[in-house]
């Protein structure tokens, strides 16, 4: 019973809060509602005992959006709001379509999913554990590249990112600032 | 069996919320006191035998005073952000063991909320998220100081939440588990973790003083600008959920070192309580101390700290444990 009740309310929640991100047209809601609606979303992780996808799912959003708050803060003035450009009303009527299809279908798989075994059921060893057995072995391939990836797209921030890092304003006199702007 | 759990939950949730939320007030009388006598004065002295009764004054000001929302803040989001730092500092409290288990009217009662099997990384996460109330109130303010701060704020806890990360992941090897129960029985049959990973230790206490935003990483109040950064508009309770966040979390970081480092509760003895609630108050205190010690540090050496001193270290600490416990 109290998974049914702790179901529909993190759906309910869930739901509420990516339909403020789409609708609203004030950048610092739109942001806090799609930070929250992440982390609700780890409530299904708990309920369905995958303790260690839950938690993960609360780190790295938590932190991802994060650096979504940083691009408002350079771009926006977030306590005003934004006048949208309404787009193209037919991309708007065919992507509503597709969700419409989506959710039929989202609906409709209860009904398949009698058929579904789950590949790897977690056993005693705790689900950590069986995650870190089935990453380091089936899966290896795919979590190497994810990690080669990552590493290309880490070094290449630093090389974007680190021009002038060996100068610091904060060390430099005043003098010294009004010469380099005045270059 | 399903009803007695829940009920035992929610109490043990209620006796949580109300320690610590008096627990914070009152830690704010000890770090004055603290800092007074380290400072050579007196500290709050009018208010009942040697000030003690300050806390209530205090708390009597903070829930009668006017609370004022500035007209151009975004609303909302600005109510809502106290609230979250002073929740999530509670909602991480549920994995942490404060006690052993002990016989009360000849019913078990463990301390811990819910023993989860992931309890550090669930721990670590829910503090994460608890520096969304500084930046949404730093955002939400309408105020270029607040903004500022929040901005500096978010850059201190990201950076030093890799520290964390990477500090606790030597123990966490070590220990095979994330649970803090096993944490603690690891720790009676193998001697306290302080030993054989002293450098994780060090690192994980001072990434403390940043998860905490306390000197002298105290960053996220602009003391230079002789304002309270993020929280300069707030007011009244507001504020003073900001301030039971930042104290709470004091306390539940003070319980988790001990028990990842220092032997936790031990064997479950009554004397072996005790020594806990020791090491616990010693951590805190040491919040304190360091405050009246050093003073802050500028925000660049902050980041080079992290980045370029901290975080090497964590990482070859990781190398060598693991190649140790490849040759042992």
């Amino acid at each position: 019973m109290f998974e049914a009740i702790a179901f529909y309310l993190f759906a309910f929640l869930t739901i509420v809060m990516f339909y403020i991100t789409v609708t609203t047209s004030q950048a610092l809601y739109a942001l806090t509602a799609l930070a929250a609606g992440m982390i609700f979303i780890s409530a299904f992780f708990f309920i369905l005992g995958a303790d260690f996808l839950g938690a993960v799912q609360i780190v790295v959003y938590s932190g991802a959006v994060m650096a979504l708050y940083a691009f408002g803060m350079m771009f926006f003035d977030t306590t005003r709001d934004l006048k949208e450009k309404q787009g193209n009303k037919y991309v708007v009527v065919g992507l509503s379509t597709i969700a419409a299809v989506l959710v039929v279908l989202i609906f409709m798989a209860p009904i398949i999913s009698e058929n579904i075994t789950a590949l790897y059921p977690i056993g005693d060893g705790g689900n950590t554990q069986e995650i870190g057995m089935v990453l380091f072995t089936k899966y290896l391939v795919p979590f190497e590249v994810a990690a080669v990836m990552l590493l290309v797209a880490m070094i290449s921030g630093i090389v974007l990112a680190g021009k002038k890092m060996d100068e610091s304003l904060t060390l430099q006199s005043e003098e010294e600032i009004n010469e380099k702007a005045s270059k | 069996m399903e009803t007695a759990y829940l009920i035992e939950t929610v109490i043990k949730i209620v006796v949580i919320l109300l320690v610590f939320s008096a627990l914070a007030g009152i830690g704010t009388y000890f770090e004055r006191k603290v800092l007074a006598f380290m400072q050579r004065r007196l500290g709050p002295m009018n208010v009942g035998p040697y000030g003690m009764l300050q806390f209530g004054a205090d708390a009597i000001k903070l829930f009668t005073k006017e609370d004022i929302v500035p007209t151009n803040v975004v609303g909302p989001i600005f109510k809502i952000a106290p609230v979250i730092t002073a929740a999530t500092a509670f909602i991480a409290a549920a994995a942490i063991p404060f006690l052993p288990s002990f016989t009360l009217f000849g019913y078990e009662v463990n301390p811990i909320v819910s023993d989860i099997n992931i309890g550090i990384l669930y721990i670590l996460g829910v503090m994460g998220i608890g520096l969304y109330g500084p930046l949404l109130g730093g955002m939400a303010s309408a105020n270029k100081f607040s903004l500022l701060s929040a901005a500096r704020s978010a850059a201190v806890f990201i950076s030093y939440e890799v520290v964390t990360g990477l500090s606790i992941l030597a123990p966490i090897m070590l220990v095979g588990s994330l649970s803090l129960i096993d944490f603690n029985n690891y720790q009676i049959d193998n001697g306290w973790l302080i030993f054989s990973q002293p450098v994780a230790f060090l690192l994980f206490w001072i990434a403390a003083f940043a998860e905490t935003g306390r000197t002298p990483f105290h960053l996220v109040a602009n003391d230079h600008e002789i304002i309270d950064g993020f929280g300069t508009e707030y007011s009244g309770m507001r504020w003073g959920l900001f301030f039971i966040g930042e104290y709470a979390n004091m306390f539940f970081i003070s319980f988790v070192i001990p028990l990842i480092f220092l032997g936790g509760f031990g064997d479950g003895s009554v004397l072996g309580a005790f020594a806990f609630l020791a090491k616990m108050s010693f951590f805190f205190f040491s919040f304190l101390w360091v405050r009246a010690a050093w003073p802050d540090v500028r925000p660049d050496q902050l980041m080079w700290l992290c980045w370029k001193v901290l975080m090497p270290i964590a990482v070859i600490n990781i190398i060598i444990t693991g190649v140790v416990m490849m040759e042992g």
